[in-house]
């Protein structure tokens, strides 16, 4: 059959132009960042209701079936609010801090294995570019911060800094334990080196898992870590002189990460798209996708960050860096010497 | 045919999408620019401080301590950067590369003693 020199060209752009999908590409990046917005969406409403509920109230109630309207009209009130910027602020550094801090966010996502074999990029060096795509998002913050020319975003830019340069160690470090026990920084392979037992289920995992968590919290500048925007102490912290849309990309980034950091822990220790391994005792037949247990684990761990946020007080930034540098480091770096132990003491193979 | 190859394919879709998510921001700034109202008056465009005028620069004084911890970070980030290729080809290094990460933490760790006895971990 001929082909029209349009229709070739749309089926050389799907095949490969140069071996390179150009448009096959497109489904996956626009599968994903409609999830990543749509889930933002959702996460506010359900950051609201957990909220809620947890402090003996009901959060959004009218707006749609039980408020879930919510974020859209908020999302849209924002949209045509007036956008203000203090004269006397750096107004090229506080637009480019929405960008800064967004686009890692989606970046994150490039990597994530969210069923066998739906990953956008299966990167070699897929922990570490977590990881460092991940350190990306504290400068768009000090950006905001400093480009405000105000004393309260200029604080709370400082406190992230402080705070997200400390957290990152112990969470690198914690990671480097996983990674030293799965033999690779590829997610797919991360994954697959579940497949017998979660690296929750060992005793070096468990504590990496813990300190991770706690890091995230740190990352994501939740309570008992939201020191950078500490409403009762700094008004809203570096996003104070942000008003209008871009206010609102601050928080469709934040809870972008929140997502994000909650498939990492859900790839990196709880076994990712595969079944828990507690329920081996389900038949073959019974197994689901791999994007369901993907889903279910990981609306468990953006629940539990939101659990954890809503329970517990703010700490002093004293007591924030003591945590870090005195706590978390010690204890991830003797991990490190407990994954080598685990490591001689389970894989025969490799003590020599 | 020249074909990429699939390290370039990975990297190219790294960059796409983060063009993409870049763009998406700049779109929504667009989108938000041509719908909502500009109505200029001085007052909106003072810093704000609580309400009242603001006093003084905001280029105050800031302590020293952020940068101690942002130089404590150099030190132990510059870690992860070795810690994590050695993880990954742990078993071909063997006991020897154990050894070698050993010495190297310790001495780390000894830095990290260091720096707490000095008194820098302590928040004034």
């Amino acid at each position: 059959m001929e082909r029209g020199p349009i229709e070739s060209l749309v089926h050389r752009l799907f095949a490969g132009l140069y071996g390179i999908p150009v448009l096959g590409w497109l489904i996956p990046i626009v599968l994903v960042l409609g999830m990543v917005a749509l889930a933002a969406l959702v996460l506010i409403w359900l950051e609201r209701k957990v909220s809620g509920h947890i402090q003996s109230r009901r959060g959004p109630l009218h707006n749609g079936p039980h408020g879930l309207l919510q974020t859209v009209w908020d999302a849209l009130k924002l949209l045509v609010k007036e956008d203000i910027v203090p004269s006397s602020a750096d107004r090229l550094i506080m637009l480019m801090a929405p960008f800064v801090v967004f686009t890692p966010a989606v970046l994150v996502y490039v990597v994530m294995p969210f069923g066998k074999g739906w990953t956008v990029a299966n990167l070699n060096i897929g922990l570490l570019w977590v990881v460092s795509v991940l350190s990306l998002g504290p400068v768009g913050i000090i950006l905001g911060g400093w480009g405000s020319h105000n004393k309260w975003s200029l604080l709370g830019g400082m406190r992230s800094a402080a705070q997200l340069i400390s957290y990152e160690i112990p969470s690198v470090l914690a990671l480097g334990a996983i990674v030293m026990m799965a033999g690779t920084m590829s997610m797919d392979g991360l994954v697959a080196a579940q497949d017998q037992y979660e690296f929750v289920l060992t005793p070096p995992g468990l504590i990496a898992f813990v300190v991770y968590l706690v890091t995230a919290l740190a990352e994501l500048n939740r309570n008992p870590f939201d020191l950078p925007e500490a409403e009762s102490e700094l008004v809203a912290g570096f996003v104070t002189e942000y008003s209008g849309f871009k206010f609102a990309i601050f928080f469709l980034a934040e809870f972008a990460n929140l997502l994000a950091l909650s498939m990492i822990t859900v790839t990196v220790f709880l076994g990712g798209w595969q079944p828990p391994s507690v329920l081996f005792f389900l038949p073959d037949s019974a197994q689901l996708p791999g994007v369901f247990w993907f889903a279910i684990k990981t609306t468990v761990m953006v629940f539990v960050f939101q659990w954890i946020k809503w329970t517990l007080p703010r700490l002093r930034i004293d007591q924030m860096l003591n945590v870090c540098w005195k706590g978390l480091i010690p204890i991830t770096l003797g991990n490190l010497a407990l994954a080598c132990v685990w490591l001689l003491l389970t894989e025969k193979s490799w003590a020599r | 045919m020249w074909t990429a190859s699939d390290f370039l394919r990975q990297y190219l879709a790294v960059l796409i999408v983060g063009v993409v998510g870049a763009g998406l921001v700049g779109l929504l700034l667009a989108g938000s620019h041509l719908l909502r109202p500009a109505r200029r008056q001085p007052e909106k465009h003072i810093t704000y401080e609580s309400g009242v005028d603001p006093v003084g620069s905001m280029w105050t004084q800031s302590q020293v301590r952020y940068y101690v911890f942002a130089l404590l970070f150099v030190m132990f980030d510059v870690e992860a950067v070795f810690i994590f290729p050695w993880a990954t080809r742990l078993e071909a290094y063997g006991l020897f590369g154990l050894i070698e990460m050993g010495i190297f933490v310790f001495i780390l760790l000894l830095g990290l003693i260091y720096a707490w006895r000095k008194g820098v971990l302590k928040w004034v």
